[in-house]
């Protein structure tokens, strides 16, 4: 491939062609070289503006956000701290009692993320920092339901692109006739939750075996798949009291555990839907080759096809991380006090009557996208090579 | 499993019993009324139609006439299409037909007659313009960086920051910027002498605000995805039709493009069942105004949502999914699979 670069030997090309045509194969001609770099830079301003515009801000004051547009910091306007000192110490000294404080805190909210479906700790100061609180709180929950959403869905997806399911349509539709009953019964009869469950539990096993047998008509992997995707369709507002009233039920409103197994669900979807892709792509043959030598199915699965998609499960991980980073509607239902996310930080900036303290918000947006982007940059080489995978299956 | 098929199903069909129902909160809980179908029957035939489906009231003659002309293309289409379809594919179609004289008729009665639009027209208008905009941009931005050019991963890093920052948080940067008295383009619109122009008390120019504010955030996820499609275009096919002297034009059109539609459908489905959904953004920069004209239909839901009235709001939000699954399934099977039915023929 040493004359990869053919070059086009024509002697006396006027200059026209000189700024049309491309020199060589693989390169760009003079003038699309000009107007592909100028329109990469006028996107790049368009991207980074308005975060340019929100970092600024986080450095100004009220007056210099109210008297009129400022734009650089030093010329135009004095920058100073006065946001970041509201958001990080509220009592404007950064001593060492109010560093332990916050690593106690850490500690105890991590502590508190474990047990506190179990036992209910005594109530922790609330008005120390909330942004720390907020902070430790969304990187607890963000990263733990990430973990479990990758490793369920992940798990799923290797299932449904390797083994073929074939349900029978009959259980489904006594599975949701048996559901809609125990809805019923529970919100129109007043009926406890558990004592109809484990009622229509049993009748579900009872009436597999009998009514199962009648029908004959079955399901395949594809519509499993399809079911998966269309939970994704319906509206988050939707569903979001029906979820409201189930954690009522079990008692598990503001606890992190709620938040996780919430964010865990709802990205489900996502997950099983691009990691099918990234496993369907694996060649079968790898797979065979260590049945024949003995490796069970689990042995199989960890030890030859994750290695293999590193790249699609890194690249799905930062995308469920952001997606759960970034979680506001569930966030402002489930949690109330104890377990508020950075992205309720955001918004309790907008002060009502009072307006917006537009300043302290972007500080908080801004310390919301740094680790992000850190991530983000990191794993960017993951990401073009696990996308490159995933999406040429279409 | 079991655990999550029912966190999973449960508050589908919980919802269900919120859009048939007249919910209320009493000291012990909730309290349902069965009211069948009537938050579905309100959306269409109470005082909130001028919401749902905007002002139908004056229908112009020109209005009537474009209608009827779609009537009767949409019907002829379904009376030819009747042979290559099977039993199943007819039901589809007549499902779709019905629903696109429907769209047609709410079209001409309000925005062709020159009655404000509602709820569904603006949803509508997000998704396709939103959608069309964000797809050719990143399409094109895409593919510039597919070219040999320097500094590839510095742009890919820079063009992916928007998806990352929270969509809350993108509202309200959006908020700041489009300040017309204090945001940054004020000298802008004092160069220009109008400023006194206010963008969120035009209907239009709102409308097209959201969409622009939509497609900072969403134009780096189109733009991934088309990324590493065009890079799995194998060159050697690129090179050897330069050899023989093709116009780049004719290089994209002929190699290129046929290898990166399928991973572009599905980009472009995602987007659009995404879009479906927008709320934060309209919510935060305009709260809907000027009246309704920003409204979307999720947005629309969390206001009834906010005024207590539970049973209206889970109804907006399954119109919502049906809405959502016939257009998408409509373009899906009609437009991808005939596409690909005509390749292969």
């Amino acid at each position: 491939m040493s004359d990869a670069s053919f070059k086009f030997e024509k002697s006396g090309r006027s200059l026209m062609e000189r700024l049309f045509e491309p020199p060589a194969i693989g390169k760009m001609s003079l003038v699309a070289k000009i107007v592909a770099y100028s329109l990469l830079a006028i996107w790049s301003v368009f991207v980074l503006f308005p975060i340019y515009w929100v970092i600024i801000t986080s450095f100004k004051d009220a007056a210099a956000v109210n008297q009129g547009p400022f734009y650089i910091p030093f010329f135009d306007f004095q920058p100073n701290l006065d946001a970041w000192r509201a958001q990080f110490n509220i009592d404007r000294f950064c001593d060492l009692t109010s560093i332990l404080r916050q690593v106690y805190l850490l500690v105890h909210n991590s502590f508190v993320f474990v047990v506190s479906p179990v036992i209910s700790l005594n109530p922790m100061e609330l008005q120390i920092c909330k942004i720390y609180l907020a902070f430790t709180n969304s990187v607890v929950i963000s990263v733990v339901s990430t973990t479990l959403c990758v490793a369920v869905g992940s798990m799923a997806a290797y299932a449904l692109a390797r083994v073929q399911y074939k349900p029978k349509f009959g259980n489904i539709l006594v599975f949701v006739a048996l559901l809609v009953l125990v809805i019923v019964a529970t919100t129109y009869a007043g009926v406890p939750w558990w004592a109809s469950s484990t009622v229509a539990l049993a009748m579900f096993f009872f009436l597999v075996r009998s009514v199962g047998r009648y029908f004959k008509m079955r399901l395949s992997n594809n519509d499993i798949l399809f079911w998966i995707i269309s939970q994704r369709i319906l509206p988050p507002i939707v569903v979001v009291i029906p979820v409201y009233v189930m954690f009522q039920a079990v008692g598990l409103l503001d606890t992190h555990l709620a938040l996780i197994i919430l964010y865990a669900v709802a990205n489900l979807p996502i997950v099983v839907w691009l990691m099918h892709d990234f496993f369907a792509n694996v060649p079968i043959e790898l797979e065979e080759s260590a049945q024949l030598d003995g490796a069970t199915r689990f042995g199989i699965f960890w030890e030859i096809v994750l290695p293999l998609t590193r790249p699609g499960l890194a690249a799905t991980t930062l995308l469920i991380l952001v997606l759960n980073w970034n979680e506001y509607l569930f966030a402002v239902f489930i949690a109330t006090v104890k377990v508020q996310t950075m992205p309720i930080m955001v918004a309790a900036k907008n002060a009502g009557e009072k307006g917006v303290f537009w300043w302290e918000m972007s500080a908080i947006i801004v310390v919301m996208i740094i680790p992000v982007i850190i991530m983000s940059i990191l794993l960017t080489k993951f990401i073009s090579k696990g996308v490159l995978q995933g999406a040429m299956k279409g | 499993m079991t655990l999550i098929l029912i966190f999973a199903i449960f508050p589908t069909i919980y919802s269900m019993f919120f859009a048939m129902s007249r919910v209320r909160f009493t000291g012990d809980g909730l309290k349902f009324r069965f009211v069948g179908f009537r938050n579905f029957s309100k959306q269409f035939f109470g005082t909130d139609q001028v919401h749902f489906l905007g002002r139908t009231e004056p229908v112009s003659i020109l209005a009537m006439i474009i209608f009827a002309v779609i009537v009767v293309s949409v019907l002829v289409w379904l009376y030819r299409s009747r042979k290559i379809a099977t039993w199943v594919g007819m039901l589809g179609r007549t499902v779709s037909a019905s629903m696109a004289i429907f769209l047609a008729w709410v079209l001409c009665a309000s925005l062709l007659s020159g009655n404000s639009i509602g709820t569904l027209y603006t949803t509508l208008f997000y998704v396709l313009v939103g959608c069309g905009i964000q797809f050719v941009i990143g399409t094109g931005l895409a593919f510039i960086c597919s070219q040999p050019i320097h500094g590839k991963n510095f742009f890919r890093v820079i063009f992916f920051i928007p998806l990352m920052v929270t969509p809350l948080g993108v509202g309200y940067a959006m908020k700041m910027i489009a300040d017309i008295t204090k945001g940054p383009f004020e000298p802008l619109l004092r160069l220009f002498g109008i400023e006194n122009w206010v963008w969120s008390a035009d209907a239009w120019s709102a409308r097209l605000v959201m969409v622009v504010g939509d497609s900072w955030q969403w134009i780096p996820f189109i733009f991934i995805c088309m990324l590493a499609a065009l890079e799995n275009v194998p060159q050697d096919h690129v090179e050897a039709a330069q050899v023989d002297g093709a116009s780049s034009m004719q290089i994209f059109r002929e190699i290129t493009w046929p290898q990166v539609v399928p991973v572009a459908v599905t980009v472009l489905l995602i987007r659009a069942v995404e879009a479906f959904k927008i709320v934060d953004l309209p919510n935060i920069m305009t709260g809907g105004g000027p009246g309704t004209a920003t409204e979307s239909m999720t947005l629309h839901s969390l206001f009834v949502w906010r005024a207590n009235d539970m049973g209206t709001s889970a109804a907006i939000g399954y119109l919502l999914l049906i809405l959502t699954v016939i257009v998408c399934a409509s373009f899906f099977n009609y437009v991808v699979l005939g596409r690909l039915r005509r390749t292969k023929a």
